[in-house]
């Protein structure tokens, strides 16, 4: 197991763009998480680190040594394919065995009829049909070991591809939304049993992922991509509470953020639809301000924090559901606001309030802004923020 | 439940069926038509074979003769001409080229379906190009070479301007470019080499296109009687076609019945072989998207 460090990696494809400019430090058994929208380069970052594909600049090191000149097989590092990209023709456990016998098996004892002439084949074979066991062993899959890929469903195919990733000992594993092609049940399983295999093996892992909760719940940290950008890096936790940008407040959170149209007041203060907020900006570069607020900060009612909307549907979640209001000041606006499934639907237009502190504030970039609240209880909570 | 089936009224199941007969029936008498127009001369041919001399150019037809004269035929035929030792020629020069294709055209393939290196889209214009080439083109040239070479009247001068087909080369590099670029990627992590990957990886799964290939390209140089002709004189390395046509000239002449067997004997192999690929045969025309 090793730390994986990234610099400066560009790379474009023809005119356009895919990478610019990456650094990523990743350290010894993090388990790392790139999510972002479809397009914007985590497949292709996973390639370079993986050396299927080279990158126009910057460098790529395990464990401290570039391996920027190494192939693939020779960075020691092992990719978990969306489509698992198993073997068709080959048998589950000839599958996971392959890496080991390629690098182990000279090429006079690969060959077919002449490998039977060797004597040294038949004990690393057996060598390996032993760690091809242990490893099978870990993910159940021996009672299907004479199978073909074909005649497997997915979550079994899943685990095969994991299998031939783990019997290498790689230094680290590369995941490219390897959960995407399950059924919503197995997903939840799956997660839980590669967070346990994190665990267990402590391994270096990046994961791609579309999934807002596998994004949440398995990792250390998650980096949040956008056209060939890092745009965020922190804990989920982080991410969460304090995103840096519009971009990253609309992807993180389910469903999406709330955001308003605000402006600075002469002393600091942020005006929210002729309103002055509890909350004050120092240093705005403009005027134009957004203001987000997330769905389940938001709850019927007034408030010195509120908004006028008027209710459209609702859409029930089962235990929670999501109402759906229009901005009164600005009808095109959607408002969406989770709330527990006991509680009256609202008619009509009805004031929706949420709390100083739940406010995200950006500036006309979509750069986060720090805010600083008027009252004791928000400057409380932005301190203990800070102290973690 | 009875009223509903008297106010609606659909077409009852055996109106339904019938009209699939006879929609059936239509289309495979057209079918049967087609089949029966090629297969025909294959039937004069059988029962040619089968037939006394004298009963082969009468004016009626019959499928069966009224005197079986096919030992007599075939006995002829094999004692006249040395058949087998066509059979075997053809064998060994089909066989001769189709490896030897195989082993160039399949690695050129997967290079230009999935290697990246320049001049990668020249090259495969190339192919394009050396597909729009007809053999007779550079015949001349070649048996000059091999003249000068002292290879004429070889197995090996049979076989050689073949070795490298570009139709192969297309073929295969249709059917790989369609392999997933993944599994690909996943060999390469590894630690399969490009060499291996073709011939473990991506081979194991182009059974149908190479079957597919491998039917054309033993067809197209059994029935070769162009190239075999201007090479070789010398009848012991005749091809069967080429020494069918030597024997049609000389002794066999104007025994039809046993230059009929003989006919039989060489398209037999092909015929057999052809039943045996059948399937891959089929599957690879389909799934290469040729047809
Ligand atoms: N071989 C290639 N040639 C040209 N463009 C490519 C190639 N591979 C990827 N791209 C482009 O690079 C961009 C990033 O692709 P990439 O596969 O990394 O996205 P992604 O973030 O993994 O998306 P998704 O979440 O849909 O898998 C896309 O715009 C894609 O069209
Ligand atoms: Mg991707």
């Amino acid at each position: 197991m090793a730390g994986l460090t990234l610099r400066g990696i560009r790379k474009t494809f023809g005119d356009t763009a895919v990478l610019n400019d990456i650094d990523l430090d990743i350290a010894d058994g993090e388990f790392l998480t790139l999510v972002g929208p479809s397009g914007c380069g985590k497949s292709t970052l996973l390639r370079i680190i993986a050396g299927l594909e080279s990158q126009d600049s910057g460098s790529v090191s395990i464990g401290g040594t570039s391996v920027d000149h190494l192939r693939p097989h020779e960075r020691r590092i092992a990719m978990v394919f969306q489509n698992y990209a198993l073997y068709p023709h080959m048998s589950v456990f000839d599958n996971i065995a392959l890496p080991l016998t390629m690098t182990r098996l000279n090429l006079f004892e690969r060959l077919p009829l002449m490998r039977h002439l060797s004597l040294r084949r038949r004990r690393i074979m057996n060598e390996i049909a032993r760690e091809v066991r242990a490893v099978a062993e870990q993910l159940r899959i021996e009672s299907f070991f004479h199978r073909r890929p074909g005649q497997l469903s997915g979550g079994q195919r899943q685990r095969v591809a994991l299998g031939r990733a783990m019997v290498r000992h790689p230094q680290a594993f590369l995941m490219d939304e390897p959960l995407s092609n399950l059924d919503a049940k197995l997903r939840v399983h799956m997660r839980g049993e590669l967070t346990e295999l994190h665990a267990r093996l402590g391994a270096t892992m990046i994961y791609v992922t579309h999934d807002q909760i596998e994004a949440m719940t398995m990792s250390d940290r998650l980096a949040v991509m956008d056209h060939g950008d890092i745009l965020q890096l922190g804990t989920p936790a982080d991410v969460y509470e304090r995103p840096a940008t519009t971009a990253v407040a609309q992807f993180i959170g389910s469903p999406a953020i709330n955001l308003f149209q605000a402006r600075v007041g002469p002393g600091g203060q942020v005006e929210l639809l002729g309103r002055t907020l509890p909350i004050e900006v120092r240093n705005a570069p403009t005027p134009e301000l957004t203001v987000g607020v997330r769905p389940e900060a938001m709850r019927i009612g007034g408030g010195p924090c509120a908004v006028t909307c008027r209710f459209r549907r609702r859409e029930n979640l089962g235990s929670e559901c999501i109402l759906h209001f229009d901005l009164v000041a600005s009808p095109e606006v959607a408002v969406l606001c989770r709330v527990d499934n006991g509680i009256p639907i609202p008619e009509g237009e009805v004031p929706l309030a949420f709390e100083p502190r739940d406010c995200h504030v950006f500036d006309n970039n979509g750069r986060r802004i720090e805010v600083e609240s008027r009252n004791a209880a928000g400057r409380d909570l932005r301190r203990a923020s800070e102290v973690r | 439940m009875r009223t509903s089936a008297t106010i609606t009224r659909p077409p009852t199941p055996v109106a339904i069926r019938m009209r699939r007969l006879v929609s059936l029936a239509l289309v495979h008498a057209v079918l049967i038509g087609g089949a029966v127009f090629m297969l025909l001369p294959f039937v004069f041919m059988l029962t040619s074979a089968i037939k006394p001399p004298g009963e082969i150019f009468e004016a009626t037809f019959r499928l069966w003769p009224r005197q079986f004269y096919g030992w007599q035929n075939f006995e002829s035929a094999l004692s006249t001409a040395p058949l087998l030792r066509f059979l075997l020629n053809g064998l060994i020069v089909c066989g001769g080229i189709l490896v030897v294709q195989l082993l160039v055209a399949i690695p050129c393939a997967y290079a230009l379906a999935k290697l990246k290196f320049p001049g990668r889209p020249i090259l495969f214009s190339l192919v394009l190009l050396g597909l729009c080439i007809p053999v007779q083109a550079p015949s001349l040239p070649l048996y000059i070479a091999f003249a000068e070479l002292g290879i004429l009247n070889t197995y090996l001068s049979m076989m050689m301007p073949f070795f490298l087909s570009v139709f192969a080369i297309f073929l295969f590099r249709q059917f790989f470019k369609s392999y997933p670029d993944e599994i690909i990627q996943a060999a390469r992590l590894d630690g399969v080499g490009e060499f291996e990957i073709v011939w473990r990886i991506v081979v194991p799964s182009a059974w149908p296109a190479i079957a597919a290939f491998s039917i054309f390209s033993v067809v197209a140089h059994w029935n070769d009687l162009y190239w075999p002709l201007i090479v070789v004189s010398d009848t012991k390395l005749a091809t069967p076609p080429l020494g069918m046509m030597y024997f049609a000239d000389s002794e066999l002449g104007s025994n039809y019945g046993a230059l009929a067997a003989g006919a039989t004997i060489i398209t037999a192999p092909l015929v057999i072989a052809f039943l045996i690929a059948r399937r891959h045969f089929i599957a690879g025309i389909t799934m290469t998207g040729i047809k």
